[in-house]
C-alpha cells in the first residue's frame, strides 16, 4: 500500500516536474539563443567599427609617418619644387603638379568619350549587344593597372615617340600656346603619354556609372519627349542629361579619384623627373609614381618621411574628391527614390 | 498626296534638316566612341596574347625567377602571390562579411551604419599605394623588415571594403518576407541571418569574394614596400616574399630581354586569372537572377 502511495506520489511528482523541467530547459535554450544573438550582434557591430578604425588608422599612420617631414619643411613643403636626396631638401610641388596635370588630361578625354559610350549603350545599342558590350567595358575596368603599365611602356610609348609626338610638335610649332605645350624632343614617355593611359583606364569607370545612372531615368520621361517628336540626341541632351546631372558628375568624380591615385600604369611611363615643365611631352612625376619608385630605396628618415607626406597629401586630395562623388551619387539616389 | 508633299516640305525645312543632321552626327560620335573604347580592350588583350604566349612553357611554372641573362620561370612569384592572396582573403573576408551583415541586418537605418557605409565607399576607391604606406607604418617599420605577412595584411585591407559592399548589397536583396517568416516562428535574429539570409544571398556573397580575389591578384602598389620581393623560393611568411605583379614591375623595367619576356608572360597569367575570376563571378549572379 505504502509502495502504491509512493508510486502515486512519484507519478504526481513526475507529472508536476515534467512541465517544470521542460520550462527550465526551454528557458535555458532561450537564454542560449539570446546569448548567441547578442554575441553575433556584437561581432557584426565590432566588424563595422573595425572598418571605421581602418580609415582612422590609415590617417593616423600617415600623419605619424609624415610628421618629421612636415615639421622640418612646414607648409613650404606644398610649394617647393626641389627634390634633392643629397641635401635632404624635399618639396611636393612637382609631384602634385604632375598628378593634377595627368588626371586633367585623362578626364578631358575619358569624360566625353565615356558619356558617348553610355549614350550608345542606353539609347542606340541593339538589345542583343547591350549586355556583351557592357560586360566588355566592365572587363576593361577589371584589368590590373600593371598590365596598362607594361603595355604603355613597350607598345604605347614607342608609338607615341615615333608617330604622335613628332606630328604634334611639327603641327603646332608656330602656334603660340600649343608650341609650348607640345615642345621638346619626343621621349615617348612623359606626362602626355601617362595622361592618355590614365584616360583609357578611367574610361570604363565613367562609362559604367553613367550607364547605370542613365538607366535610372523613368521611361515615361523619355517616351514623352519622343512623343512630341524629339530626336534621339535631343532626348539624351535635353531630358536624360539634365535629369541625371548630379549622378553623372558623381561618376566623373569617382573616375577622377581613380585617376589621381593610380600608381602602376603611370609609374611605367611618367619618366620620374622631379621638375615642372611647361611641355606635356617632358618627363615628370606624380605623387603615386614618386612613392612607388623611391620608397624602398629611400635612405634616411627625412627622405622616407617626405614620401609618406606625399602619400598623406594624395590621400587628402582623393578623400575630398571621393567624398564629393559619394555625396552627389547619394543625392541622386534619394531624388530617384522619391 | 497633298499631305505627303507638305510632309516632305516640312522635313526639308532648315530647322528639321538641322536637327536631323545634329542627331546623325551625335549618333555617329556615339558609335565612334564605343568602337574607340572597345578598340583599346582588343588592342591590349591582343598585344598581351601575342607577347605573352611566346614565353609560355612548362618552365614558367616549375622554375624560379632567373638571375639576369639566364632562362627561368616564375614559380616563386606565383607561389608567393597565391599564398599572400589566400591569406589576405582569409583575414579580410570574415571582417567584411560581418560588417556587411551589420549594415544590412542589425543597423540598416542607424547612424553608425550610414557613417560606416560612407567610410567603406571611401576605402573602396582609396589609392592602393596609400594602403601600402599604411601597412608599412604599422607592420614593416615596427618589425624592422619586410615580410609576407605585411603583404597579406595590405591585401586584406583592400579585400574588406569590397566584401562589405557586396555582402550588404546582396543581403538587402533578400526579401523581408523571409525574415518575417523566420521571426514569426520565434527564430532569433542571429539564427535567421545565418540560416536564412546568408543562404538566400549565398551566390552574391561568393561573387563578392571572387571579385575581391580578382582585385587583389593584380595589385602591385601595396606589395612594393610590404612584401617587397625575393629572388628565391620562399614559403616563409616572416621573410620578404616575391609576387607576380612586383616581379613583372621589376622585370619589365630591366634592360634584359629574358626578364622582359618573363614579365609579359606573367602579365598574361595575371590577366587571364583576373578576367576568368570576374567572368566566373558574373555568371554566378546572373545565373541566379534568371
Amino acid at each position: 500500500m505504502a509502495s502504491g502511495e509512493q508510486d502515486v506520489s512519484e507519478v504526481a511528482l513526475k507529472g508536476a516536474s515534467a512541465p517544470m523541467a521542460v520550462a527550465a530547459s526551454r528557458a535555458a535554450v532561450l537564454r542560449r539563443l539570446r546569448l548567441t544573438d547578442a554575441i553575433f550582434h556584437g561581432l557584426t557591430r565590432g566588424a563595422s567599427l573595425a572598418v571605421l578604425a581602418l580609415l582612422s588608422g590609415v590617417i593616423i599612420a600617415l600623419i605619424y609617418g609624415a610628421a618629421p617631414a612636415l615639421s622640418t619643411f612646414g607648409f613650404g613643403f606644398l610649394f617647393d619644387e626641389s627634390w634633392n636626396p643629397v641635401t635632404e631638401r624635399f618639396g611636393a610641388l612637382a609631384p602634385i603638379f604632375g598628378t593634377l596635370v595627368t588626371s586633367f588630361i585623362a578626364m578631358l578625354i575619358a569624360v566625353p568619350v565615356g558619356l558617348m559610350v553610355a549614350f550608345f549603350l542606353t539609347e542606340l545599342c541593339p538589345k542583343m549587344l547591350r549586355r556583351p558590350i557592357g560586360i566588355a567595358i566592365e572587363l576593361l575596368a577589371g584589368i590590373p593597372s600593371i598590365i596598362y603599365g607594361i603595355w604603355g611602356l613597350f607598345v604605347f610609348a614607342p608609338f607615341m615617340q615615333e608617330h604622335v609626338q613628332p606630328l604634334f610638335i611639327n603641327t603646332f610649332a608656330n602656334v603660340p600656346v600649343l608650341s609650348t605645350l607640345f615642345a621638346g624632343p619626343p621621349y615617348g614617355i612623359g606626362m602626355f603619354t601617362a595622361g592618355l593611359i590614365l584616360a583609357i583606364m578611367v574610361l570604363p569607370f565613367v562609362t559604367s556609372i553613367s550607364r547605370d545612372v542613365f538607366d535610372a531615368v523613368p521611361p515615361v520621361l523619355k517616351e514623352a519627349a519622343y512623343g512630341v517628336g524629339c530626336t534621339t540626341w535631343e532626348v539624351f541632351r535635353y531630358v536624360v542629361l539634365p535629369f541625371t546631372r548630379v549622378g553623372v558628375i558623381g561618376g566623373f568624380m569617382l573616375g577622377l579619384g581613380r585617376a589621381l591615385g593610380e600608381t602602376m600604369a603611370v609609374t611605367f611611363v611618367i619618366g620620374n623627373a622631379h621638375h615642372i615643365s611647361a611641355s606635356l611631352f617632358a618627363p615628370g612625376t606624380t605623387i603615386s609614381a614618386s612613392i612607388a619608385n623611391e620608397f624602398t630605396e629611400a635612405v634616411g628618415d627625412l627622405y622616407t618621411s617626405s614620401l609618406v607626406a606625399l602619400g598623406l597629401i594624395l590621400f587628402f586630395i582623393t578623400f575630398c574628391v571621393l567624398a564629393i562623388a559619394r555625396y552627389l551619387l547619394l543625392r541622386l539616389q534619394q531624388q530617384g527614390g522619391k | 498626296m497633298a499631305i505627303t508633299a507638305s510632309k516632305t516640305a516640312a522635313l526639308d525645312s532648315p530647322l528639321y534638316a538641322g536637327r536631323r543632321r545634329r542627331n546623325t552626327i551625335a549618333k555617329g560620335m556615339a558609335y565612334a566612341a564605343t568602337i574607340f573604347g572597345l578598340g583599346w580592350l582588343v588592342l591590349i588583350l591582343g598585344v598581351l596574347l601575342y607577347k605573352g604566349i611566346g614565353g609560355l612553357s612548362l618552365a614558367v611554372f616549375t622554375e624560379n625567377t632567373p638571375p639576369p641573362g639566364a632562362a627561368g620561370g616564375l614559380l616563386n612569384a606565383i607561389m608567393g602571390s597565391i599564398m599572400m592572396t589566400v591569406l589576405g582573403v582569409i583575414i579580410g573576408t570574415p571582417i567584411g562579411i560581418l560588417a556587411g551583415t551589420y549594415l544590412a541586418e542589425y543597423g540598416r537605418h542607424d547612424k553608425l551604419s550610414s557613417v560606416v557605409r560612407f567610410i567603406n565607399d571611401i576605402l573602396l576607391s582609396a589609392p592602393s599605394i596609400v594602403i601600402g604606406l599604411f601597412v608599412y607604418e604599422i607592420l614593416v617599420a615596427p618589425m624592422g623588415h619586410f615580410s609576407g605577412w605585411a603583404g597579406a595584411v595590405a591585401l586584406a585591407v583592400i579585400v574588406i571594403p569590397v566584401v562589405v559592399r557586396t555582402t550588404e548589397d546582396m543581403l538587402t536583396l533578400v526579401p523581408d518576407t523571409l525574415r518575417e517568416a523566420a521571426a514569426s516562428i520565434g527564430l532569433p535574429r542571429a539564427h535567421m541571418i545565418v540560416r536564412i539570409a546568408y543562404r538566400a544571398a549565398q551566390a552574391g556573397i561568393v561573387t563578392g569574394i571572387l571579385l575581391a580575389i580578382a582585385r587583389i591578384s593584380g595589385e602591385t602598389a601595396p606589395l612594393l614596400f610590404t612584401a617587397l620581393n625575393n629572388q628565391f623560393f620562399s614559403m616563409n611568411m616572416g621573410a620578404p616574399m616575391p609576387s607576380l605583379p612586383v616581379v613583372i614591375f621589376q622585370f619589365a623595367l630591366s634592360p634584359y630581354a629574358e626578364w622582359q619576356k618573363l614579365a609579359w608572360t606573367g602579365a598574361l597569367l595575371i590577366t587571364v586569372t583576373v578576367l576568368g575570376l570576374s567572368i566566373l563571378a558574373r555568371s554566378l549572379t546572373s545565373g541566379r537572377k534568371s
